[in-house]
């Protein structure tokens, strides 16, 4: 077995089981430390499938989050475990949709002709050479291999990316995960800016003080 | 927040520059190695917050106003929206109209650099505005909880007495 998919479902199963303490558990304090070590699971998980961008992002990201929600969002006193809840039923009706998911999961991802052909853990959509071996026919497989230009989206890409044809200009940045972000696809992270700065601008029209009251005096006078 | 012990102070006065210093390089960098503009603002956003809970929020207001991170993050988005518009006079929206330069090069790439030091200044200072304006919200409701319970507590007896 692949010593990297190993470590992958050692950490995903360590991940599981944060996951379920910072749901199950009655204190706030450890809810949100065990909601760390998810994310943290999830950066290295990043990592170890070869997304170093993403990895440092998350592990970044969720330091911050941990430090604003145990600073800033937790109060000394929070009563809102206090109501019952009936764990039992939940968690046996959750148990018997997730095993319904995994059997139809089961079900559809055999390599016969009638079933979906649903991709390798760890290997998307976008990877060239498998791309390529599964858009051939069956039983002409050169004839795929034989195409100069890539078959995918992500192949075209890491082929074209850096230096360009002489119909689209490359990025010219080493880093590919950039070029896409930042040149080839702008427009979408230029959307991906203005939902962050939506979301601060609200977090101070939310949070602010001065201009409520004033607000509310305007209303009084009136 | 009147700040911590003496030994985080001092550990936060030998850290926290050197925080700084890794989020802007993974800035300037981002379209070299790893990284990138969100990152590194998150990572500058860090090293901020660490100053503020290292040294209070009194300290934090000398070194970088809440003012101050607003605006910085208005600009930072207007500076990405203005690489993408000047792309659009040379050509189209986002067009990369500078030199590409040496593949490898902190000077290379074309507008991506400007880009994402456009995007670490607007993360960076926003989300330390963000986590100032919570601190600063959950002191005033602190207080003002403080408050309304010491109101009638205090007032009742005293009321009663005169």
């Amino acid at each position: 077995m692949d010593p990297v998919l190993v470590l992958l479902i050692a950490l995903f199963g360590f991940m599981l089981i944060g996951s379920l303490i910072a749901v199950e558990t009655r204190d706030l304090l450890s809810s949100v430390i065990c909601l760390g070590a998810v994310g943290f699971g999830t950066s290295v998980a990043f990592l170890l499938l070869g997304a170093p961008d993403l990895a440092i992002t998350q592990v970044v990201v969720e330091i911050l989050v941990l430090v604003v929600l145990v600073r800033v969002v937790i109060t000394r006193k929070d009563e809102t475990y206090a109501a019952s809840r009936s764990t039992l039923a939940v968690g046996s009706v959750l148990l018997v949709l997730g095993v319904l998911v995994a059997v139809m999961f089961w079900m559809f991802s055999g390599s016969g002709q009638d079933r979906l052909r649903m991709r390798p853990f760890g290997d998307p959509l976008m990877n060239d050479e498998t791309e390529a071996s599964a858009a051939a026919p069956a039983g002409q497989p050169e004839l795929a291999t034989t195409a100069t230009e890539p078959a995918s989206i992500g192949g075209a890409y890491l082929k074209h990316g850096l230096v360009g044809t002489p119909v689209v200009n490359g990025t010219g940045a080493a880093n590919y995960v950039m070029g896409i972000v930042l040149d080839s696809r702008g427009y979408d992270t230029l959307g991906e800016a203005t939902v962050i700065f939506t979301a601060i601008i609200g977090a101070y029209a939310v949070l602010r003080r001065v201009g409520r009251q004033h607000h509310a005096r305007d209303v009084a006078d009136r | 927040m009147h700040g911590m012990s003496l030994i985080v102070k001092n550990i936060t006065r030998l850290v926290a520059g050197f925080i700084a210093i890794f989020g802007v390089y993974i800035v300037l960098y981002g379209h070299v190695s790893p990284g990138g503009g969100f990152a590194g603002g998150v990572i500058l956003a860090g090293a901020l917050v660490l100053i503020v809970l290292a040294f209070g929020e009194e300290y934090s207001r000398k070194v970088f106003p809440h003012d101050v991170a607003k605006t910085s993050d208005a600009l930072g988005a207007l500076g990405f929206l203005l690489v993408a518009i000047f792309g659009y006079m040379v050509g189209g929206f986002f067009v990369n109209f500078l030199p590409r330069g040496q593949v490898g090069n902190l000077f290379s790439a074309g507008t991506i650099p400007i880009s994402n030091l456009a995007i670490g200044i607007k993360v960076g200072t926003g989300l330390f505005g963000v986590f100032l304006t919570l601190a600063l919200f959950r002191r005033q409701r602190d207080r003002a909880g403080a408050g309304s319970l010491n109101g009638p507590k205090g007032g009742g007896p005293h009321g009663g007495e005169t």
